[in-house]
């Protein structure tokens, strides 16, 4: 360990590990130090993360119920018993239907507003504000918000079908199937096209603009310009944003809880729902409620490893 | 007359712009104005005024208890996000210990797992600790919940800190912990503005983590308003949600605006480096 042999420090050094500052004074106490700054993070982490997600394992094994408590093991009852449930498929069935259509929709949303407020001027800058505001409210304060707005007594959705002349009574937008579907999807786009927009902008401002001009240059229109140069130097932002969407509205739970509480008739229950009237309502079953919220973590995981997989798949082209 | 043609072209941009503005904002107007409006079945039967606002402050424990739960549990969250980033980032960025690499990926593991599958052991182990029901313990599971976002942005901003600053304050006889305070704090501010910004949003509007650690009088406002719609069945005061959805998001809504800056900037860090 001469001083010769020091890595050269003014050249930007790869991402080595951040060795201490000075000459080797004496490692133990670095490490040690780290340690002690790490050491809140890994307080935390450990009784709020690890030992739930142990307990999780061991509740989804055990029959628990919300009054009675622990009861013993018994391991593969909770599971097929959530399996049997009579909302099981249909809850998974909505739940991807439900992903799909918000995933699609405010990708292509955020997409097209992320356009419409590219450059910057004065006016861009009030419309991007006014697209981002809604992603300031709480979900759970917009799922109110939108709830007084379809409500048949003081929404604004009766009166303006009435003055239309389509209708003569109140409409409740919540109370068919299709209805609660689509009335949810509306308010989660409200509240989260700018979210999406503000990724596919900074994605956006990301590409060259002599990329553009050489196109330009080459000939091709704007269609062309948007498939070949646009939507492939936007990947990495497109993969992030829909990564992050599908991962939220697999896990739907404050809208709905809201706006529908699974109704009508089921209709728009999602497994986040499920898991909770198994814990709380329907059956006050804590294990199977345990049980299923592992088999939503386990296909979370899968479905996010699946995700990541495709889009690393010729990461650079 | 160029000129002229330019306006006439953007006019489609304009209009379709501005009408999409327009109906972002719609909701947000809506509320605000409804909340002062005349409704059936609120305390505001006729006239403009603020009746709605005084339902919800007698409304059980009354409102100024409910934002008081919502403000203990949102400063909780933000002081233990902040202090445990500041220094979690900081030992991830400027040290090298055994395990590192390791529980820094638990850490961002965090974020692969549903609130859903979390919470169920929670309001069990919570119990056992001492702290069920309780807003200090909600605070520290929304603190959790924000950690990923949180010691990732903190790694970063450390890391942009060039070498030489810190080295000096060392070189001068500074301890570690005095360098983070004296020099390093002020060099990482925005980062930690950043973090700050979206633990408290993000703690001032969670609904699940209390919906499923937390009941009657400890109840934050987004519950309480929720719940305050479900008990009166059949017949909801509208009214008095409006207020309540109004008091919730104007604090939000004021700080996006000041903070948009920082806001933006969270936003970019995670999407550049994710």
């Amino acid at each position: 360990m001469s001083l010769k042999t020091a890595p050269p420090r003014g050249a930007t050094s790869p991402p080595q590990p951040p060795e201490g500052p000075r000459r080797p004074r004496n490692p133990h106490r670095r490490a040690w130090q780290g340690w002690a700054y790490a050491s809140p993070t890994a307080a935390l982490v450990l009784v709020f993360f690890v030992v739930p997600i142990v307990l999780v394992f061991v509740m989804a094994g055990s029959d628990w119920t919300l009054l009675g408590g622990n009861q013993g093991g018994n391991l593969p009852e909770n599971f097929t018993a959530v399996l049997d449930h009579r909302m099981f498929w249909p809850a998974v069935t909505f739940t991807l239907k439900y992903t799909a259509i918000a995933t699609v929709l405010l990708i292509g949303l955020g997409l097209g507003l992320a356009f419409l407020v590219q450059e910057s001027t004065r006016w861009r800058a009030f419309l991007r504000t006014a697209f981002l505001l809604p992603t300031a409210l709480g979900l759970a304060s917009a799922s109110l918000l939108f709830y007084a707005l379809y409500s048949p007594q003081v929404g604004p959705i009766t009166p303006l079908l009435e003055r239309l002349g389509l209708t003569d009574g109140p409409v409740s937008v919540l109370g068919t199937a299709d209805g609660a579907l689509w009335s949810t999807v509306l308010l989660i786009v409200w509240r989260y096209a700018g979210f999406y927009m503000l990724l596919l902008l900074v994605g956006l401002q990301g590409i060259p603009g002599d990329v553009y001009e050489a196109a330009r240059l080459d000939g091709a229109g704007t269609r062309q310009v948007f498939l070949h140069i646009t939507l492939p130097l936007l990947k990495p932002s497109l993969a992030l944003s829909t990564i992050m969407c599908v991962t939220g509205s697999l896990l739907a739970f404050d809208q709905f809880y809201i706006l529908t509480k699974g109704g009508p008739d089921g209709s728009t229950m999602t497994l986040v729902q499920l898991v909770y009237n198994l814990a709380f309502e329907s059956k006050r079953d804590i294990g199977m409620a345990a049980a299923l919220s592992v088999i939503v973590l386990f296909a979370l995981v899968i479905i996010n490893v699946v995700q990541l997989r495709m889009m690393r798949r010729n990461p650079d082209e | 007359m160029k000129n002229f043609s330019r306006v006439v072209g953007r006019t489609p941009y304009y209009v379709v712009t501005g009408g999409l503005a327009i109906l972002f904002l719609y909701p947000l107007l809506w509320t605000a104005i409804s909340s002062v409006s005349p409704q059936p079945g609120s305390a505001q039967v006729d006239g403009y005024g603020f009746g709605n606002y005084v339902t919800l402050a007698h409304y059980q424990a009354g409102v100024l208890t409910y934002l008081g739960n919502s403000l203990v549990i949102s400063v909780t969250a933000v002081v233990v996000t902040v202090l445990t980033a500041l220094l979690g980032g900081y030992a991830f960025a400027k040290f090298a210990f055994p395990g590192k690499d390791a529980l820094f990926l638990l850490t961002l593991a965090i974020l692969m797992v549903p609130y859903a599958t979390l919470l169920i052991p929670l309001l069990i182990w919570l119990k056992q600790i001492g702290l069920n029901n309780t807003l200090v313990g909600t605070g520290l599971v929304l603190a959790v919940f924000q950690l990923p976002f949180a010691i990732f942005m903190m790694r970063i901003s450390f890391e942009s800190v060039p070498r030489e600053l810190e080295e000096a304050a060392l070189v001068d006889g500074c301890g570690t912990l005095s360098a983070l305070r004296r020099v390093l704090v002020p060099a990482v501010k925005p980062g930690l503005i950043t973090v700050g910004l979206f633990a408290f949003l993000a703690a001032w509007n969670d609904f699940m983590v209390p919906l499923y650690l937390l009941g009657g009088d400890n109840q934050p406002l987004p519950l309480a308003l929720v719940n305050m719609r479900q008990q009166v069945m059949g017949v909801i005061d509208y009214g008095a949600t409006q207020a309540g959805v109004v008091v919730l998001t104007v604090p939000c809504v004021l700080l996006f605006l000041v903070l948009q800056r920082h806001y933006v900037n969270g936003f970019m860090s995670g999407a550049l480096k994710g």
